[in-house]
Parts: C-alpha cells; structure tokens; sequence
C-alpha cells in the first residue's frame, strides 16, 4: 500500500496562481487553507479578498469570499461579523491596502475589538500597480515611485501597524511571521491556526497575523536574493515574534 | 404600531425599517439626521438586531456591504457630506448587485455647507454619484406618512433588483413631527438570496465581487445591469398628479418642496388660475413618459426645486422642447414660501411671453 504524504488542501483549488515566481501569496494561501481544512470550518467561513495582488484570492481558495474597495476590509468584515456572529470571517490584505489606504478601518475595527481575523501580507511594495512606495517601504528602498530610495526627510520611516496595532485593547492576539524558509513558514502556519482558533473560541477581540512576503519581481531581485534580503534587511525594521496575546 | 402616533421624520423612518425587516444599521452622527442613529441605538439592541456606530461614512456604507453581503438587510443614514462619502461604496454595491438602502437627509452645500433643509443632491442621487455606469432607485416621499410607507418598499425593491435604493429626505421632513401609522401592509414576492455568502456548507463557492479581467466581461455585466435598470424603468415609475384635467400651467415639484408647491396650487386655485401640479415620487426612474404626454395639453411647466435648478434638467429632456420651463428655486437652505411660489405662478400668467 502506497501511503499519501503530500496532498492539496480541500479548501485550495487545484489551479495554477496567476502570482510572480518567488512571490509569497500562494504559501499564504495555501496556510489558510490547509487551517481551515484542520478546523474543519469550510462551510462556515466566509473571506474577504483586496485590491492588490491577491484581488483574486477567490480563485484559488475555494470558500466563500467577497472582493471589496480598496483598504475597506476591516469595515466589510465588521458588517458580516455583527450580523453572522457563528460564521469565520477573515480578511487578507495587502501592505498598500491595510496600512495605506485601509488605516482607519483597521484600526477602529481593532480598536472596537471585532471578532474577526485578519492576514496582512507585507512585501514592501505596491505590487499590483507596478511597483510602487507602500508605507512599508524600506528606507534607501528604490521603488518606481522612490527612483533615488526612501528618504526619511521626504516620505517618511516604514510603517509598523502591527506595533501601533498592538497597544489597543480590542487587539488580542498579533504576530508577525517571515514567508522565508521552511521553519519560518512552519511558525506561520501555527500563528495563522492560532488566530482562526480564537475566533472560532468566540475569544473577544481581533486576531492579526502580519507575514514578511517575498517581492522578487518588484525588488527586483532573483527569488533567492529577495529571501536573502528580506532575512538581512526587512526583518531588522519588522522584527518578528508575538506582539500582542 | 398600528395607532395614529405624532412623530419626527427621521425617527418614524427609523421605526419604519425595523418595522421593514431591518437585521443591521450601520452609520455616522451628522445633523440633520441624527434622531436616527440615536433611535437606532436604542430600538435595535430590543429587538435583537445590529445597532453600530462607525468611525466614517466611508466604514458604515462598507459595513452595509458586508452585511448585504451575507443576505441581511441592511442601511444607512446620513446627510449631504457623509453622503458624498458613500459614493465609492454605493458604486461597489450596485457593481456586486448589493440589496441596501440608504438616507440620505439633505442640508445645503456644496462643502460644508449648512444644516438647513436642501434639494441639492438630486444630481448626485439620481446620476450615481459614484464612478461607472450604474443607476441607484430614488424615493422622494413628501410627508412623514410617506417616509414611513417608502422605507418597505425601498427593502422590497433592493432585494428584487439587487440594487442599492437611496431615500432622498430633506432637513425638515427628517425634523417635522406628523401623525403616522405603521401599516403591516402585503409586501412583494422577493426572490431567494442564493447568491448570499453563507459558507460554502455542502454547495459550491459563492462569490460576491465586481472585478473581472477578461476581456469583454465587464462589459456584458453592464449590459446585464443596463437591462435591469431597463426593467426597473418599465416597472417601477410612481407619480402624483394634483388639479391637471383644466389646468394650462403645470408646477412640477418632489420632496418637501412638493408640499409648498401644493399650498400655492390651492391658492392660485382661489384667485382663479388653472393650474396644477405633477409631483415625481421615484426621481429615478424618472416619470418622463407621464411628463412627455402632460407636454402635450399644458402651456407652461414650472419647476421649483430648493436649489439652483437640477430635477429641471430632466423635466426638460421629458418636455423636450415642446412647452417652456421655467425654474424657481433656493439654493443653500432657502426655503421658498408658499407665497414666493405663488407669485411666480402669477407673473406667468399674466406675462406669458416673458418665460424662458
């Protein structure tokens, strides 16, 4: 008897990504929905898809999903969860999404406790326009928007919304993972678990999951430069660990 | 409720939604609206529904999507600002085919503006306000019994259509107190919220969106939203007509300017000048076709409006040349008196020749 020991989640659709080779969505996706596959919730679970690259989470993760305006997540989520208080909702954003544009949601549904559960990607860049400065951008980054690099004088320092996210009080649980190497992918998926976990425990207050991901064609680096730089240079400004809970 | 009770515009469409089914309020406090968070806050929580006071104008309408999203119903209520707001969401519910309803309970502008009682959103409410091609259904009851009765039917057809349906209300009809009844009155048959996010227990995947990339999709799903509206404007068109068998002047007014029109009517009336009165209930879809035929027995149709001149437009596409139509208005809260209309529909009977 041959014995499986690799198999696609039920709650990932058997297709291929429309994402950049290196890039970190599809581990992303495929943590969710290998947690939602061990929590058996499918068929409760609602999510929430951005603008930005992963505009079409809906198709690869096979539950069902909403496509909102650009940073409103949050708010959107806040509405489905205040009237479906036994569905699991999450939302999964972006670095321009959340932390640009999308501030005031996250924060206010942070700051209001709302039970739900939030990944944030972080890969430093605008991705889907092209390239451009997120308020995560490095300093010294060059981005199509930053031709000379980030300068603090001028654009001012990344932003860390998981840190500002942290000291409310209606935040429970925030932590912030790399999608860099196995071991570190590993962590993520325990954290990812964790914060679908509290929800699904009724616990009172919103779970966030920040996850470093890979930009190699908008840092414009190989795959394997872009783990090495995200491991020397983004995890000294986004350091990683439990924040909060 | 079914006694005649005395109550204030905006708490009397408060209880009306409820009363219609309302799960979830979501909004944001601005005068002259704000008798209908506070009544909210307290009706909803008793009867076990959602009650939540956002952080913007821009959070509440994105909650009404989330919420409608679900299959619930949904609303939410502002005024003139927070409204303008809204328009990137409202844009998003009619692109996804969102039931939800929205109040939006004018006061002048542009800007800031004032709290005084306007008109001057019509453009915005009946043009979408937003970005893309979509239309959004306008009531524009007249009295506080008539907002009570629309706030059904705004549920009913925003579920039948799938469109957001806007409530336009003005800062006195949200702040004056008239008797009202909550008829439980036969509703419509709605169609089922299949495509509702509900978790894919045992079905396939639903999706809710207004994104699609390939090459000609957008485009058909306006066709298909343009056939709808289509079906609305057959469908949906609702108009009062008051003294137009003799009449040879025509007032055309909606909303609380109707009210004021309707007192100058029966005033002309006495003096002995044939006129009457047309007053649109739904702004869209506008009655265009009942206007287009009236063209063809009166000699003049006065608009008035409380702003610089905006249903006038859509009179005159309706009219389409064949009488004059002439605008008295006020912009910016004035509100124009019974006795300011009055003379206005004197001066164009006496000098007829002089309308433009």
């Amino acid at each position: 008897m041959m014995q499986k020991v690799f198999t696609k989640p039920e709650a990932l659709k058997d297709c291929q990504t429309h994402y950049c080779p290196g890039c970190g969505h599809g581990i992303a996706h495929r943590l969710i929905a290998e947690t939602i596959d061990e929590l058996g919730i499918r068929g409760r679970t609602i999510g929430i898809a951005p603008v930005g690259c992963s505009v079409l989470a809906y198709d690869y993760l096979d539950v069902d999903m909403v496509e909102v305006a650009h940073g409103r997540a949050p708010a959107v989520a806040t509405g489905m969860k205040r009237t479906n208080p036994d569905k699991i909702i999450f939302s999964y954003q972006g670095d321009g999404d959340l932390a640009a544009i999308g501030t005031s949601e996250i924060i206010h549904a942070a700051h209001r406790g709302e039970q739900i559960t939030v990944i944030f990607i972080n890969n430093a860049v605008f991705g889907m326009t092209g390239g451009q400065m997120a308020p995560t951008t490095l300093l010294e980054q060059v981005t199509t928007t930053t031709p000379l690099g980030r300068d603090a004088g001028k654009q001012g320092y990344p932003l860390q919304v998981s840190e500002l996210l942290a000291i409310l009080p209606g935040a429970i649980y925030i932590e912030r993972c790399a999608l860099s190497n196995p071991a570190q992918v590993r962590k993520a998926k325990k954290a990812i678990k964790h914060a679908f976990e509290l929800q699904l425990n009724n616990a009172q207050g919103l779970s966030l999951v920040e996850l470093l991901s890979p930009c190699p064609t908008y840092w414009r680096m190989t795959p394997a430069k872009a783990i090495e730089w995200m491991e020397n240079e983004m995890i000294k400004i986004f350091p990683l660990g439990r924040l909060k809970g | 409720m079914s006694e005649k009770i005395l109550m204030c515009g905006n708490e009397a469409l408060a209880e009306a939604a409820i009363v219609a089914g309302l799960d979830a309020y979501f909004g944001y406090p601005i005068t002259p609206q704000n008798e209908i968070p506070e009544y909210m806050s307290k009706r909803m929580p008793e009867e076990g529904r959602v009650f939540l006071q956002c952080e913007s104008e821009l959070a509440a309408i994105n909650m009404v999507y989330g919420a409608s999203a679900t299959g619930k119903r949904a609303m939410t209520t502002s005024s003139s600002p927070g409204v303008s707001l809204m328009q990137e969401g409202i844009s998003y519910l009619a692109g996804a085919e969102l039931p939800s309803v929205i109040v939006n309970v004018m006061r002048g502008g542009p800007g800031l503006g004032n709290i005084a009682p306007s008109q001057g959103d019509y453009f915005q409410a009946t043009r979408g306000g937003g970005h893309g091609d979509y239309r959004t259904i306008v009531l524009a009851p007249s009295g506080v019994q008539e907002l009570v009765d629309c706030m059904p039917l705004a549920f009913d057809l925003a579920d039948q259509y799938r469109t957001p349906v806007l409530v336009l209300a003005d800062g006195i009809l949200g702040q004056m107190m008239e008797p009202v009844v909550f008829n439980k009155k036969p509703r419509r048959k709605l169609p089922p919220k299949d495509w509702a996010l509900t978790g894919a227990d045992n079905r396939k995947q639903n999706i809710v969106r207004s994104l699609w990339l390939k090459e000609g999709v957008v485009e058909q799903h306006n066709y298909d939203l343009q056939a709808k509206y289509k079906e609305i404007e057959k469908n949906e068109i609702l108009c009062e007509q008051y003294e137009v068998d003799d009449a040879e002047i025509v007032v055309i007014a909606y909303g609380i300017a109707a009210r004021i029109v309707r007192g100058a009517v029966n005033k002309a009336r006495q003096e002995g000048i044939k006129v009457g009165w047309i007053r649109p209930i739904t702004l869209w879809p506008f009655p265009t076709e009942q206007i287009s035929k009236a063209a063809e027995n009166f000699k003049i149709f006065l608009t008035v409006e409380l702003s610089c001149g905006q249903m006038v437009e859509d009179v005159k596409l309706a009219v389409a040349g064949k009488v004059p139509v002439p605008f008295y208005g006020r912009p910016g809260g004035g509100v124009p008196t019974v006795e300011q209309v009055l003379e206005k529909i004197r001066q164009l009977t006496l000098r007829p020749e002089n309308v433009v």
